[in-house]
């Protein structure tokens, strides 16, 4: 910790200065319960209030983009799990995407439901996450133990899918490895079927509660043209008034056939954040429910398209996204006509929406870092790669 | 395995109608098409001339080539007067035995033409900088400084430009295509009598695998 004299002058923005002797820099992290990770910010504070923060990443740098010019087509899935890993099946599903998308390729009608269900459930499991652990950052610790019995149910499904409960490895170029397993689908629609009352008590514990508003209202305003101009997207640009999902912008899969909606609200602040990850979870559980009545009346059909024994996409480049639970997550593939990716970039979500943190932390305390940290939800694993 | 059992019976019966297999199982390759004519494309090249290099189009995503002393004036042609106010993503690409060296590449977004996006690409010669785009749209900050660090293409202009993801002091840019997959020595080793410089177990070890 050093000690840097500075001005009344430096807090300007900021507001009334709290001190106005002496800004002082203080390391927060990289080894902090409330970072999610190995992530460390330098802040510079007057007294409690931020003058500035400034993120420093790199921590679980992996090199993973480097790994991939090395890996066969099918060998990059499992290096995908291990980039946002409480979401691995939407990376697997970004980057099959990029590459069927070079190929060429038609996907099987069931092959497509199947995958928007990992996709659901994936997201359903990220955002109860994230519920647990944003909520034990500020000191309720009571939601933690509800979201992850559910959240249990989730993971135990995907074990019983395709073995892994976390990194998943469960979409193949061209479809799906697995069949789903004989009454999986009766299991996840009465895992789905209950999860609106959950999700109502998950509610009462927090939506009203007068704590969580205190120390989430007005903390951490993002508006959509900083949204935008930050590239931040998922959760926190529909918290600021814009309805714009990968789903529906630039549909994929079997999207445009299911009937959800685009959840926003308007104040862009932490609390809003969180009543749009909530009013995620039910439209998720809503396509969840629609697929679920589609597969249950279509039990066969394949699962894997026509796809060439030696993956060797032509030489060009192609983009594809999903949304991801944090956001546009996207894979650029430049292909030079091998069998492996010349350059595959990862657009990572979490890294991107990091960027903004400086901005919607200036001027706040530091225990409301703590709650911005939270809102934006990163894994670390994605922001580094 | 109960895939293969599934394909077993089916391929005599594709066998028996080629034709009627055939014909539908084939979806076209995807190819690069020429986009020059393209209505934004032809917009670009006459309000800032000069700047469009080529265009392209493939998998219907269109891929503009800059110019790079043009660069920043199209980006902002592209921002003010089409709507495309956000950056989606910047990357570069290292073709090692070309001339020149790097493409930079810009993925942008248009929320008031429909999600239309176009890609923007940019030679940048080995050593040479590129301009900074990050006064257009402030997210190129972090991606660049990202380029920079795996790549080490500096980028001219930019406010902020350290390494991100490897540490200051780092050697070497790891996305280039010359640096090894395996890593360098960087030095970091905290038990140089127990292991080796290069890394990994001593020759003797009975566990060392090697690789050809």
């Amino acid at each position: 910790m050093s000690e840097v004299v500075g001005t009344a002058g430096a807090v300007e923005d900021s507001g009334h200065p709290m001190l106005g002797l002496r800004e002082m820099e203080l390391n927060f992290g990289p080894q902090h319960p409330s970072t999610h990770g190995v992530l460390r910010i330098v802040l510079k504070v007057d007294g409690e209030r931020i003058v500035s923060a400034r993120p420093d990443i790199g921590y679980l740098h992996r090199g993973t983009e480097k790994l991939f010019e090395t890996e066969t087509y099918p060998m990059v899935i499992p290096h995908t799990d291990r980039l946002d890993y409480v979401a691995a099946a939407t990376n697997n599903h970004a980057y099959v995407l990029v590459v069927e998308k070079l190929l060429g390729l038609e996907i099987p009608k069931r092959a497509q439901y199947i995958r928007v269900v990992l996709d659901e459930m994936q997201r359903i499991s990220s955002h109860l996450l994230w519920l647990a652990t944003a909520a034990i950052d500020l000191g309720a610790i009571t939601p933690f133990f509800y979201t992850f019995r559910e959240r249990e149910v989730i993971l135990d499904l995907f074990e019983e899918y395709c073995g892994a409960r976390l990194t998943l490895n469960c979409m193949r170029v061209g479809g799906l490895e697995e069949e789903l397993t004989p009454g999986w689908i009766e299991k996840l629609r009465a895992f789905t079927e209950d999860l609106g009352s959950k999700i109502d008590e998950y509610e009462e514990l927090l939506t009203e509660n007068r704590i969580w508003k205190d120390r989430t209202i007005g903390v951490g305003i993002l508006t959509t043209d900083r949204c935008i101009a930050w590239g931040v997207t998922g959760p926190p640009l529909r918290a600021s008034g814009l309805a714009w999902d990968i789903r529906r912008a630039i549909p994929y899969e079997c999207y445009p056939a299911l009937d959800f909606e685009i959840p926003t609200r308007k104040n862009a602040d932490t609390y809003d954040r969180y009543l749009v990850r909530i009013a995620e979870l039910r439209q998720s559980r809503r396509i969840l429910l629609q697929c679920c009545d589609w597969l249950t009346a279509n039990p066969t059909g394949e699962i894997r398209g026509k796809v060439p024994r030696v993956i060797k996409p032509p030489a060009g480049e192609a983009y594809a996204s999903v949304e991801s639970p944090k956001g546009e997550l996207g894979f650029y593939l430049v292909s030079n006509g091998g069998n492996r990716p010349y350059r595959l970039r990862v657009r990572p979500p979490s890294f991107i929406n990091l960027q903004a943190l400086p901005e919607m932390a200036r001027g706040h305390m530091v225990s409301d870092l703590v709650a911005i940290i939270g809102t934006i939800d990163i894994v670390l694993g994605e922001v580094d790669r | 395995m109960a895939e293969d059992t599934k394909d077993a019976p089916a391929a005599p019966a594709k066998a028996a109608a080629p034709a009627k297999a055939a014909a539908p199982a084939k979806p076209p390759v995807p190819a690069a098409t020429d986009a020059t004519g393209e209505p934004l494309v032809a917009a670009l090249a006459a309000a800032v001339p000069g700047a469009v290099v080529s265009a392209k189009k493939m998998v219907s995503q269109t891929t503009i080539e800059i110019a790079p002393g043009k660069l920043v004036e199209a980006c902002r042609h592209l921002k003010d007067k089409e709507t495309f106010t956000f950056l989606v993503d910047l990357t570069a690409v290292d073709w090692k035995e070309r001339d020149p060296r790097f493409d930079v590449v810009y993925w942008l977004h248009s929320f008031d033409r429909g999600n239309e996006r176009v890609r923007l690409k940019a030679g940048v010669k080995d050593g040479a900088a590129c301009p900074t785009v990050s006064e257009v749209w402030e997210t190129a900050n972090w991606m660049e400084r990202e380029v920079f660090d795996l790549f080490g293409i500096p980028f001219e202009g930019h406010p902020d430009l350290r390494r991100i993801l490897t540490w200051d002091g780092f050697q070497g840019h790891p996305l280039r295509k010359d640096f090894p997959v395996e890593g360098i020595d960087t030095g970091a080793a905290i038990y140089p009598d127990r292991y080796p410089e290069g890394g990994g177990p001593p020759p003797d070890d009975k566990n060392r695998k090697t690789v050809s």
